[in-house]
Order: C-alpha cells, then structure tokens, then sequence
C-alpha cells in the first residue's frame, strides 16, 4: 500500500507563467522516458526480482518516482497558470489546449500520450535492471535537454534536482546488478534466469551465491 | 518562531536525507555509518514534523489533531506555490 505524503519532495515555486515551457517539460511526465514510465516500470519489474534486498530498492525507487512524476506535474501546473487566450497561440499551447485545456494529461512534449509500450516488464533480473539503468541515463539526458531550453531559474533549480536523483538512481541499479551477478556463476552469468529457474547460482562456487539462502 | 515555509523546508531537508540514505542502505545493509546517520536524522525529522502538525496541519492523513473537524482536505497542496 502507499500513504499519501502532503509535501513535494523539493519545492517547486515559479513565479512567472510559460506555457512552451510547460508544453516541453510536460514529456517527463508522460514521455517515453518520463517519470511515470519509471515509476510503473519499477513497480512492475519488482514481483519478479530474485532477492529481498532488490525487491526492496526497486520498490523505493519505484515510489520515488511518483513523488518526481508530482513535481515535474507542479512545474507543468505552475507554468499554465493565468493563460490568457491571447497567449495560448503566442506560446504555442493551443494544440495543448484544445484536448486538455490547462489540465495536466501525461503525454509526450509532441503530443503523444502516455503508453505502457515504453517499458519492459521481462521477468529476468539482467535484463530487467540493464533496462532500469539505461532508463535513468535516458531521463538524465532529457533533463540536460530541458536544461539546454530552460532560462528561468525558478524553473532550473527543480529540473536539476531531479537530473541529480536520475545518476543516483542509475548508481544504485547498478550496484543491484552487481548484486545478482555475485551471486551467479562467473563463467557464464547467462548460464540460467534466477528469476525464473530453480537452484540457479548453485553452480557458483562461493557458498554466497546460493539465493535460496538469502 | 519559524513560517510555514520554514519548517516545511526543514522537513523536506530531513526527508530527502532519509530517502537517500534508504536507497544507499538498501544495497548496503550492514554500513553502520549509514545506519547511524538514518537514525539521526531520523529523530530529528519527528521533531519538525510535531511542530508542523501542531501549528498547520496534517502532512499524512493520520495526523489530525483538530477534534471538532477533519482539516486533511485542508489547501493550499503541494502543486500549487503557496505551499512552497
């Protein structure tokens, strides 16, 4: 279960208004590499992770990333704020606004809406967290793009805090490989899923590697 | 005496230290430094969070303290930037 906590998890407080702003930052709400595609990556990757401890930082990444998913979608609320129709078309919101007005639906900056096609759920531990590390990589770069776009302070502080949280994260699922790896057979990783297939690891020849001691 | 804004500040300080150190301690269970720093800030979290509760509201549902009404539908929310 979740408990709603009432507090961002690093403030967001924009002063001045800018809808083709928001309209770009919008594809880290519900863009291809965005915070909801994160989130329900992670929270659905879990079930099938081989160790408690993995189970354990998917799950908290996993919640982070809602708690991103509700700054980036303040960023967004705060800069559609006091649109005047006059600058709706100044700032090229209108193709925005003619579906969703100045409500936040998770879409991409081009439009696109938000697909559950943009993760993998595979149900093996290498491939999945080889997936959640480049997934963090590809959020850092679309932070540093944004980065690239963004002149307003108000806006900047925020974006890199989160740019900052994608390199942590990508740290800690690499460590959780290295975890899964240690406790696999060094001459062939590959060799089996300890995902899926019994006594997978028994093969290593440290008595660590065994994860039904885990 | 602290604004709002204050306290709220200082509770995300603690709450950001204690998520980051959750992350590094769930692939470091046994790093005592780590552990003791958690517990640290831990404590003094639950201080800031009391004086908020006592002096503005709920943060988590479970902390109304008001017993005439129920305030945890209260504003301004977290998206908006009067709460920040």
């Amino acid at each position: 279960m979740w408990i709603y906590d009432k507090k961002l998890q690093y403030p967001v407080n924009i002063k001045n208004p800018n809808p083709r702003m928001a309209q770009i930052i919008i594809s880290q709400i519900g863009g291809a590499d965005g915070e909801l595609g994160a989130s329900l990556r992670y929270l659905n990757q879990r079930y099938a992770m081989p160790t408690d401890e993995i189970k354990g930082l998917l799950t908290d990444i996993g919640t982070e990333e809602l708690a991103h998913l509700e700054m980036v979608s303040a960023i967004v609320y705060q800069l559609t704020r006091n649109m005047k129709p006059e600058d709706l078309k100044k700032y090229g919101f209108d193709s925005y606004f003619v579906d969703h007005t100045a409500g936040i639906y998770p879409s991409s900056s081009s439009g696109v809406p938000f697909t559950a096609a943009y993760f993998q759920s595979k149900g093996d531990a290498f491939a999945d967290l080889t997936e959640d590390m480049a997934a963090e990589q590809k959020a850092r770069a679309t932070y540093d793009n944004i980065l690239r776009l963004a002149d307003d302070p108000d806006v900047i502080d925020p974006i890199r805090y989160l740019r900052q949280r994608e390199i942590v994260h990508f740290q800690r699922f690499g460590e959780a490989m290295r975890m899964v790896q240690d406790r696999m057979d060094s001459r062939n990783f590959y060799a089996c899923n300890p995902s899926f297939d019994k006594n997978c690891g028994d093969s290593c020849p440290s008595r660590h590697c065994r994860f039904k001691e885990s | 005496m602290k604004t709002r804004c204050e306290i709220m500040r200082t509770i995300q300080k603690y709450d950001f230290a204690l998520y980051d150190l959750m992350l590094y301690l769930d692939t470091h269970t046994q790093c005592r430094e780590a552990l003791a720093l958690f517990e640290k800030y831990r404590s003094q979290r639950e201080k800031a969070v009391k004086e908020y509760n006592q002096r503005f509201g709920s943060l988590q549902a479970d902390q109304n303290q008001n017993p005439e009404q129920w305030e945890w539908g209260k504003g301004p929310y977290p998206w908006e930037r009067e709460a920040n």
